[in-house]
């Protein structure tokens, strides 16, 4: 198992290196066109061939990495902290606060996601760069992501809050505010950490779902959610199987992720 | 239980093949949608457009090979008080699928019926030339004149989309002329035609038509999933294919793909020109500028979104009009050149200038606008992406949005939250009459500027002076002329910006005779009632 770990963290590593190295190892500029050369097979120029449009693939699946890999912590890292926040708070405090933080967790469960997304992102200004959307998509996500998180942290808290050193804290006098950040906060942390990484392959995933509604990053940045997108030709697939590099490193990653996920909770 | 397994895979083998035989001369392909009606009266969906086509009988049928009208239900007809009046003279001895007789009452009673403003029928919209009553008024027992209260231009041609009901009838529309009926209807699944037993047609050698016995339509959305079926050999037939399926299909089975050529159907950009739009007045002017609408039109190359887009499928757009419409194209006109440095001349004239490759306005701006269009519909995109790449050749930064189809309509026809759009346009009709909605500037679908009070620029008064002109006259030539005209001036100013023409792809199994794919539609089935399968070919002969 340590074993395991070991790999996936090294292969998180390189793919995360390549991907923040991107400008220095693609042998091309993402969003060029080589329109003399659409849908080649790989070659030396073309590591993994070109799209139907000429571009590299190779190139696009590092930026594309780039892309999902940073965004994707950045948005689990919103999530988590709303899910701190909110659930923390509510089981810590309880009462009134707790009741309505419950309602609005499941209210934001409830809701339909995909079509939430889809009219938040109609309601944005049209006028934004590929990198603004990408930041907006992300951010949308990890805004509307904290909801299930914030149920495990609130059950969290509330055993802490009736635990032998919070009720001693609270008879020494200190005050709530600061058994909350000091005693209840710094215990949450591995709950808070478990439902991080479990956060940045669901929105891994997201992205891409969104990218194949055609709704997710805007060309010409790429993100493995657009780059998925070619898979729906599956004659094509057939026929070009390297098409399926970004399917691959994809469930990579969330496998990568997984098992060091389970390495930590088995650590805990 | 290996033995179960066996027997019932047998089984259902056995099942299949006997059902397959009792469907040997049954015709099968999709709809996208479940019909809305089957009143003919009350079409406005293609599924029901569908239908009405394979089960009405109509007076004049515009042949979709030739373009040219062919007498049906009525032997003869003459237009007479300059499109104000239309004579027909009927074929006798012929019976509705019921076995009720046609009549030049059933004439009258279906243009009545048509024209009744609380049947609020979308077919009727074509005949609505002023204000009055539609008189229809029979001329002995065979022969029916209808007269309107205004002229209308291309007056024969619209009796193509008439299908004519019984007055007498029981079944009241279910009872047809056309060469099939109506026979089982499971919502949501498929809908079966039967063939009309007293369909009036004959082949040259006196065999009643149609030769097929049945047609059965299957509604099914998803288009991946009808090239499947196509492919299993469980479809005949497909309209309008996609020109990636199209690929797909012409390499593995390249018997069943045919390419007819270009179509009706072209793929545009606009801006948007709406003075009261929410949109910086900087940007107005850039899209109201002639010379800025032209310099994006020959940045753009269409011949590589013809390429790699349409993988070959397409030709590069002139107009409104495609080389498909015959007699309405503008023969003159070629596509905008590929012209970059000729696009910055023209950027030039406006006081625009290339700055370390950014193009900034007279002002100091840095052009820059969105361009949006509709999710999910790869071939937009991917031209959207190309144009994006084009555009960066004369410093022009573009901003692709994908928005979902009700967000994209909200914004070009509502609120006028929009820069730049992608879309298609689909001229069902051959005559320009049927895109007044278009052009007039007071038209709702005038896309780049909608609802004008009044023409806001002197091209546009000129455009609906044309239009109109063209619309009052029934002179075929003096029509052709104003529309000629009308073609020039958009080719000129450029508020739509033709990108691609698509050509006409369908699948058509090899099993199938007789099947012409044309570019208008319904593109392979307009012959219907001719088309038969090879193995029922001798016994037709």
């Amino acid at each position: 198992m340590k074993v395991l770990r070991i790999i996936s963290l090294g292969v998180l590593g390189l793919v995360f290196l390549a991907s923040l190295l991107a400008d220095v190892v693609a042998p091309a500029p993402y969003s060029k066109q080589y329109r003399e050369a659409p849908n080649a097979p790989p070659s030396r120029q073309f590591p993994l061939g070109t799209d139907e449009l000429g571009r590299d693939r190779f190139s696009r699946l590092l930026y594309g990495s780039r892309v999902s890999l940073l965004l994707a912590p950045a948005a689990a890292l919103l999530s988590t902290l709303g899910a701190a926040v909110i659930g923390g708070t509510a089981g810590y405090w309880g009462k009134w606060w707790e009741r309505m933080a419950v309602t609005l967790t499941d209210l934001f469960l409830s809701l339909p996601w995909l079509f939430l997304l889809l009219t938040v992102r109609a309601l944005l200004p049209l006028n934004v760069s590929p990198l603004a959307s990408v930041v907006v998509t992300f951010s949308l996500l990890g805004l509307l992501g904290w909801a299930s998180s914030a149920r495990v942290v609130r059950a969290g808290a509330r055993s802490l809050r009736s635990s032998d050193f919070v009720l001693q804290a609270r008879a020494g006098g200190c005050l709530k505010r600061r058994i909350f950040f000091v005693q209840i906060l710094p215990n949450l942390k591995p709950v808070l950490s478990a439902q991080f990484w479990i956060s940045v392959p669901a929105f891994i995933l997201a992205e891409a779902n969104l990218g194949l509604l055609g709704l997710g990053v805007a060309e010409p940045l790429p993100s493995w959610g657009n780059l998925l997108r070619e898979l729906e030709n599956y004659s094509a697939v057939r026929s070009n199987p390297w098409l399926l590099a970004p399917l691959f490193l994809l469930v990579a990653v969330v496998s990568c992720f997984q098992i060091l996920l389970s390495g930590e909770e088995s650590f805990q | 239980m290996k033995r179960s397994i066996q027997l019932l895979v047998f089984c259902s083998g056995l099942v299949g093949s006997i059902l397959l035989a009792q469907s040997g001369n049954e015709l099968r392909f999709c709809i996208r949608s479940e019909p809305k009606t089957f009143n003919p009266v009350l079409v406005d969906d293609e599924s029901s457009e569908t239908i009405r086509y394979l089960t009405g009988g109509v007076l004049i049928r515009v042949n979709r090979l030739t373009q040219e009208l062919e007498s049906e239900l009525a032997l003869s007809w003459k237009v007479a008080d300059g499109g104000r009046k239309i004579t027909f003279k009927l074929r006798e001895g012929i019976l509705f699928s019921d076995g009720t007789p046609f009549a030049a009452d059933d004439v009258a009673y279906t243009m009545q019926l048509l024209m009744d403003p609380k049947v609020n029928s979308p077919t009727a919209d074509s005949f609505r030339s002023g204000s009055g009553v539609v008189k229809a008024s029979m001329v002995g027992t065979h022969g029916v004149s209808i007269a309107f209260p205004a002229p209308i231009a291309g007056l024969e041609r619209l009796f193509d989309q008439v299908a004519i009901l019984s007055s007498r009838s029981p079944r009241k529309e279910m009872a047809v002329l056309g060469p099939f009926m109506v026979s089982e209807y499971k919502p949501g699944s498929q809908i079966l035609l039967q063939r009309n037993p007293h369909y009036w047609k004959r082949d040259e050698k006196g065999k009643r038509l149609p030769y097929l016995d049945s047609v059965r339509l299957e509604i099914q959305q998803n288009r991946e999933t009808e090239l499947l079926r196509f492919e299993r050999g469980q479809l005949h037939l497909i309209n309008n294919l996609d020109a990636i399926l199209f690929d797909r299909l012409a390499t593995e089975s390249p018997s069943a793909a045919r390419d007819a050529g270009p179509s009706l159907e072209s793929e545009q950009m606009w801006f948007n020109q709406v003075s009261s739009s929410p949109i910086p007045d900087y940007k107005k002017a850039w899209f109201r500028s002639m010379n800025f609408r032209r310099a994006i039109s020959e940045a753009v190359n269409r011949e590589d979104l013809c390429r790699m887009v349409y993988m070959g499928h397409a030709t590069p757009a002139v107009g409104p009009i495609p080389p498909a419409n015959r007699f309405w194209f503008n023969q003159v006109l070629k596509p905008h050149s590929y012209d970059v440095s000729g696009a910055l001349r023209r950027l030039e004239k406006e006081e625009f200038r290339l700055q370390q490759g950014t193009l900034l306005d007279r002002e100091g701006h840095s052009v820059e606008f969105s361009l949006i269009t509709n999710s999910g519909n790869k071939s937009r995109e991917r031209m959207a992406t190309m144009v994006q790449q084009d555009l960066k050749q004369i410093g022009i930064r573009l901003n692709v949005v994908t928005l979902d189809f009700p967000s994209l309509i909200e914004r070009i026809s509502r609120n006028f939250n929009y820069e730049a759009c992608l879309l298609g346009l689909v001229n069902a009709d051959l005559d320009p009459s049927s895109q007044m909605n278009v052009w007039l500037s007071s038209a709702s679908n005038h896309q780049w500027n909608p609802n004008q009070k009044a023409p806001e620029t002197t091209w546009e008064a000129e455009i609906d002076r044309l239009m109109q002109a063209q619309a009052s006259s029934v002179d075929p030539r003096k029509r052709k002329a104003c529309f000629d005209k009308v073609q020039q001036i958009v080719w000129e100013e450029a508020p739509f910006i033709y990108l691609v023409t698509k050509n006409s792809l369908a699948a058509i199994s090899p099993q199938l005779k007789n099947v012409t794919p044309v570019p208008l539609r319904p593109q392979t089935y307009w012959n219907v009632e001719r088309l038969c399968f090879v193995e029922n070919l001798a016994a037709n002969r």
